[in-house]
């Protein structure tokens, strides 16, 4: 049953990060689920210092406040400053993430807030933390049911903001020409990014967040043109990563997450010599 | 003069403290096809964006069908250059054209058969019909800049704003694009286009706009498009201004007939 619930977890966190991490890799931006998991930091440690507790509910405000946050700092920093998109992701995050160590230093030393209970969940302790109501059933792995939640919240947002997102994503000079505006599914996919990653990477840790994010999407965008399959091909190879990095780390007892990701990571090697399009095979063939 | 499809006044513009178009005053009429025509850098893409109001300009305004954009914008279409995408994206000419049917506040709705069949159309119009289920990086050039017209005919438009739809355009693309420019005209649309090619400038415009930051001359081609003003927009630009001067000497353009007699 563990393995189950390990692999169901998987599976809703790579559907989830892989759908939106899909809509990045089209604009360019792939590497914002990394800037954003550290770039929450200082987000935590002042829900901390406020709520003086390390309830999840203000950390998670807390964190998504902060996600926002970088976002619409590196946004500012690419319009505004002219700086390379890959610059003001790196500034905005490392500074952000500076901040936040600095917080813990000064004010929060002296207690329990390290950055391996905070920052670090481990998805094979997913099976322990169930959530047993009050008459005493038993329903299964807490983070299941707030994956759950957050995946129907995400395809909701997708299936009806379809057409805005994918406009804005091609093309956003011709959206604003008619009348759509940019910014404001600019801002929705980066709430929706930010979210998904601090809630997710509190469940299976920051690694294997951003490898979903952006393995899966980049190996789906080389075996289909088209953004339909793109994405359903994303969430089948979230399923398959989740399944065989399972059973991958079951069989050498190794790292979970860290299995999953050599997982993603091998299927983005077939499919760079297997696409037909732009695979190495094909490469061959036509020479 | 026909009524006006496009009026600025006093329009400067700046990027990054840097004036772009500096104090241009002009009136397009409706139902012409008219040439935006300047060296490079001269600010014509910046034009077209202030008109689209894709750039917000330091002063001054610019009215279309004598009314502020926001209320006439569904009359409005806008052709971006072509290396504004990335044409690797994984969308369908189809897909591609559909976007001309979004309207801001019924993004959330599907395209009805309307929708789809005026996409239909579109494509067909541009002679892109084989090629409506296949992915845009498939198409060469010219049938990219086509996409990019059909997805602006799809619109609907009174208005169409082209940032240089004939550069890097083989030739079947350029015939059917001059094909279409023309059945617009007939349909009475006005057409405002961004053109680097001073050779063709008499062959495809009735109307021509010349410009270098500021405003050189605007006016019908047969009085506008003149060496003098030529000299002005380009400057020092020798090469480019003897090229000119040759094609309308040698050739005697009668346009440049025309001229004359108005003169006398």
């Amino acid at each position: 049953m563990n393995a189950f619930w390990i692999i169901l977890t998987g599976t809703l966190v790579a559907t989830s990060s892989g759908l939106l991490g899909a809509f990045l890799l089209l604009r360019k931006m792939s590497m914002l689920g990394d800037a954003i998991s550290h770039a929450v930091l200082p987000g935590i440690v002042i829900a901390y210092l406020v709520a003086g507790s390390r309830e999840p509910l203000p950390m998670l405000l807390g964190a998504a406040g902060f996600g926002v946050l970088a976002t619409v700092l590196i946004e500012m920093l690419y319009r505004k400053a002219r700086l390379q998109s890959d610059a003001a992701i790196g500034v905005t995050f490392t500074g952000l993430f500076a901040l936040g160590i600095i917080l813990i230093s000064a004010f929060a030393g002296q207690v329990d807030l390290d950055l391996d209970c905070v920052l670090f969940g481990e998805i094979a302790y997913v099976p322990i933390d169930v959530w047993i109501t009050p008459s005493g059933l038993n329903l299964g792995p807490r983070a299941v049911w707030i994956l759950g939640g957050l995946l129907v919240l995400l395809l909701l947002l997708l299936g009806l903001g379809y057409k805005g997102l994918v406009i804005t994503t091609f093309q956003a000079e011709y959206a604003a020409a008619l009348g759509v505006s940019v910014s404001f599914w600019h801002y929705l996919l980066m709430s929706a990014v930010s979210v998904t990653t601090v809630v997710s990477f509190e469940v299976v840790g920051a690694m294997l967040v951003v490898a979903f994010m952006v393995v899966p999407p980049a190996t789906a965008f080389l075996l289909t043109n088209k953004l339909q399959h793109m994405l359903a091909l994303t969430v089948l190879l979230g399923l398959g990563t989740a399944l065989g990095g399972y059973c991958l780390a079951a069989w050498l007892d190794a790292s979970i997450a860290g299995a999953m990701s050599v997982v993603a990571g091998a299927f983005f090697l077939l499919a760079l010599l297997l696409a037909p399009r732009t695979g190495y095979r094909h490469q061959l063939w036509q020479r | 003069m026909a009524d006006i499809a496009v009026e600025a006044h006093n329009l400067t513009v700046s990027y990054h403290h840097k004036p772009v178009l500096w104090d241009v005053d002009f009136q397009l009429p409706q139902g012409s096809l008219i040439g935006i025509v300047g060296p490079n850098g001269s600010g014509k893409t910046t034009l077209l964006k202030s008109i689209m109001g894709l750039v917000q300009p330091d002063s001054g305004y610019v009215e279309i069908f004598g009314k502020p954009l926001e209320q006439v914008r569904a009359r409005v279409s806008y052709v971006p250059q072509r290396e504004s995408v990335d044409w690797d994206f994984p969308i369908s000419v189809r897909e591609v054209v559909e976007m001309g049917r979004y309207r801001p506040g019924r993004l959330l709705r599907r395209l009805d058969s309307t929708d789809k069949a005026i996409v239909r159309q579109s494509i067909a119009r541009v002679g892109l019909e084989a090629f409506a289920d296949q992915q845009i990086a498939q198409l060469s050039g010219g049938q990219q800049q086509r996409v990019f017209i059909a997805r602006a005919l799809a619109q609907q438009a009174d208005l169409y704003l082209m940032d240089e739809p004939f550069a890097g355009v083989d030739a079947t693309s350029e015939r059917a694009i001059l094909q279409l420019l023309a059945e617009m005209k007939v349909a009475g649309k006005t057409v405002v286009m961004v053109h680097h090619d001073l050779q063709t400038v008499q062959e495809y415009f009735d109307w021509v706009l010349l410009l270098n930051t500021r405003l050189v001359a605007c006016g019908p081609v047969s009085s506008a498009f003149t060496e003098d003003n030529l000299r002005q927009a380009y400057g020092g630009q020798l090469t480019i201004l003897s090229k000119v001067a040759h094609l309308v000497e040698e050739h005697d353009f009668p346009v440049r007939d025309r001229s004359k007699k108005q003169r006398t």
